[in-house]
């Protein structure tokens, strides 16, 4: 139940690793780009500083009219998970995004090589409909999909929204068969000739090759999961005790109105993890870089 | 003629001699084995549910009693008496039309200027690229309260330079929408990042040529940048207007914070759409109905609606974007 993380993933695997072209410039259209640039910058970040400033303040300043905190104060961070169950929120978002990925990649890889390395009849009429579903609104099919899950008793839970990934994942299988298309056949081939089935030639051939873009799909797979909002309000919303920390933070009040420090910091510990990871990662992201096709 | 069996080998086949047809059979079946999760999972998360929503949109559906056959009524209800769908699928086309173009308009201008700096541009390009990394909820939030009216930084800057009473924003149903565009340039990072990758990728010779040319800087934007970019652009727009079409969480998470009352008992179907059914998209009416009303039948009409003009726009662009078509599996 995400929405469409396509442009996401184009983006940041072409997170290009070269420099631009050089070009002869006159100084003042240099200086002139870069103070845009350097003031397009600080737009873009005041957001986040905001956010951060307002984190560290006292209820009483966030009322008042200041942008600076004085004093500082951490307590925020600490009435957090004092004031709503937030452990328990990280706990429910880390369960979902881990085995919704684990069971994403078992059941997609599979498919996925077989789309890309095999040829046979109606091939391209599975690859169609992978399309379709990855690029149709999830709304499309909410009501029947929900009267499944109701019926079996598991909504009020995150099952509904983990279990669907054991039977593949439409756009992992997209963005997994790109990945596989890039590993030129023969070497499929020479594994097929060294007595491998196709179980083999995936295992011992490509899956070692295919790495970096598996751990880009697997990243992927953990972002959307973790930033899902329209999934655990469908499944969830009943049952505050698998809230995940996405739908948490947006149904998050305080007693007396918004209490805003306390909101920020939240806000805070919501976007922390996902950039961390993302820096860490960056690396994986800039290896997996040719998949998409859209530079045609 | 080539079998079944034999096309699912990928590569010619030399012979067929009686042994080597059991064993291509049983290899046939491992594949089908490979593809059967996924297989399964398109029929019962894809094709069954839209079959089923098609059904369930000719019926009266509670979820608990059977569904009852009314035929077209539900049909007949939305387009003439429905009180709110044509104010959500206006607000749904607001942003299809308004918030995608001005979204991709500047993420281009950004990518184009962050072609011309020369050092560091690595640095650029995470610095801008960085919002669009920011779960959507924390993103919403976070503006909500940027912008909100009594304490909100954007509005105490505004007084120090002398406007008194600032906007509204989220809390007025005329700039919500323009609140919510404002968001969404701030996260446009992702297009961004596939611009400057598809600007990169322009031959500089072409540039070169139209120069010798006597060619002036629009001119080159017309006529080299603008076609080299054709396929980037309208794989943007495709996904950009998918994913518009399906807006609900920044709307319906800006509704409810900006709102800023606890609504306890209420559930999110009261919240949605303020202020004044300003920010009530498409996806948030059929989720108010479907389940917060349990009407599921009439529901599933309003997701066929979307469904039929989802599917129009994919059948006119679709063909346009190469990595969707399984042509590509035979490079």
């Amino acid at each position: 139940m995400t929405s469409l993380p396509l442009r996401q993933v184009v983006a940041t695997t072409a997170v290009v690793a070269r420099a631009p072209r050089r070009r002869g410039r006159r100084p003042l259209a240099w200086v002139a780009e870069h103070v845009v640039l350097v003031a397009l910058a600080i737009l873009f970040i005041s957001p986040i500083v905001f956010v951060f400033l307002t984190s560290v303040m006292t209820s009483n300043q966030t009322l008042s009219a200041t942008l600076w905190p004085d004093p500082w104060t951490w307590n925020n961070y600490v009435e957090a998970f004092q004031r709503v169950p937030l452990a328990r929120w990280f706990g429910n978002s880390a369960i979902y995004a881990t085995s919704a990925t684990l069971l994403m990649l078992l059941s997609s890889i599979p498919a996925a090589y077989v789309l890309a390395r095999i040829k046979f009849r109606g091939a391209n009429v599975i690859f169609v409909a992978i399309i379709i579903a990855m690029l149709l609104p999830p709304q499309v099919t909410a009501v029947p999909v929900y009267l499944m899950w109701s019926k079996l008793g598991l909504t009020g839970t995150l099952l509904p929204l983990i279990l669907p990934n054991a039977l593949g994942d439409a756009f992992s299988i997209f963005l997994l068969r790109q990945f596989f298309l890039t590993i030129p056949k023969e070497y499929a081939d020479a594994g097929r000739i060294d007595g491998n089935g196709e179980w083999g030639v995936l295992v011992r051939v490509i899956l070692p090759m295919a790495k970096p873009g598996i751990a880009a799909t697997a990243i992927f797979m953990f972002f959307n999961s973790w930033n899902d909002y329209y999934g655990p309000l469908l499944y969830t919303s009943e049952n505050p005790q698998w809230w995940p920390v996405a739908y948490g933070l947006a149904t998050f009040r305080g007693i007396h109105g918004t209490d805003w420090g306390l909101t920020m910091a939240i806000t805070m510990l919501v976007m922390v993890p996902v950039v961390l990871i993302f820096f860490f990662a960056q690396k994986i992201f800039v290896e997996g870089i040719t998949l998409t096709g859209v530079k045609g | 003629m080539t079998t079944l069996a034999e096309r699912t080998t990928g590569r010619a086949v030399i012979a067929a001699r009686p042994g080597q047809q059991r064993a291509r059979r049983r290899r046939l079946l491992v594949v089908f084995g490979m593809l059967l999760p996924a297989l399964l999972g398109l029929a019962v998360f894809f094709v069954y549910p839209l079959l089923a929503s098609i059904f369930f949109s000719l019926t009266r559906y509670d979820g608990l009693s059977d569904p009852q056959w009314i035929g077209l009524r539900n049909y007949q209800y939305l387009f003439t008496e429905d009180p709110n769908v044509w104010v959500a699928a206006g607000n749904t086309l607001w942003f299809v039309v308004i918030m995608v173009p001005v979204k991709l308009a500047f993420a281009f201008a950004v990518a184009g200027l962050l072609t011309r700096a020369r050092r560091s541009s690595g640095v650029w390009r995470t610095l801008f690229y960085l919002p669009a990394l920011v779960p959507p909820v924390a993103s919403v939030v976070a503006f909500v309260f940027l912008f909100n009216p009594g304490t909100g930084p954007i509005n105490l800057i505004l007084s120090f330079f002398g406007v008194k009473q600032g906007p509204l924003w989220f809390n007025d149903p005329n700039l919500s929408k323009p609140s919510l565009l404002l968001l969404a340039v701030w996260v446009m990072g992702d297009v961004m990042i596939i611009f400057l990758a598809g600007l990169l990728d322009v031959p500089r010779e072409l540039y070169e040529a139209s120069s010798l040319d006597g060619a002036n800087g629009p001119q080159k934007l017309r006529y080299v940048t603008f076609p080299a970019m054709i396929p980037v652009l309208i794989f943007s727009l495709v996904t950009g207007v998918i994913a518009a079409l399906q807006y609900f969480t920044e709307a319906a998470v800006a509704s409810t914070v900006a709102l800023g009352k606890a609504s306890v008992g209420e559930g999110i179907g009261a919240t949605l759409g303020y202020p004044d059914n300003s920010l009530l998209t498409y996806t948030e009416w059929l989720y108010v109905r479907g389940f917060s009303n349990f009407q599921f039948g009439y529901a599933s009409a309003l997701a066929v609606l979307l469904f039929i003009v989802a599917a129009a726009f994919l059948v006119l662009f679709l063909r346009k974007v190469k990595a969707f078509m399984p042509e590509e599996a035979t490079s």
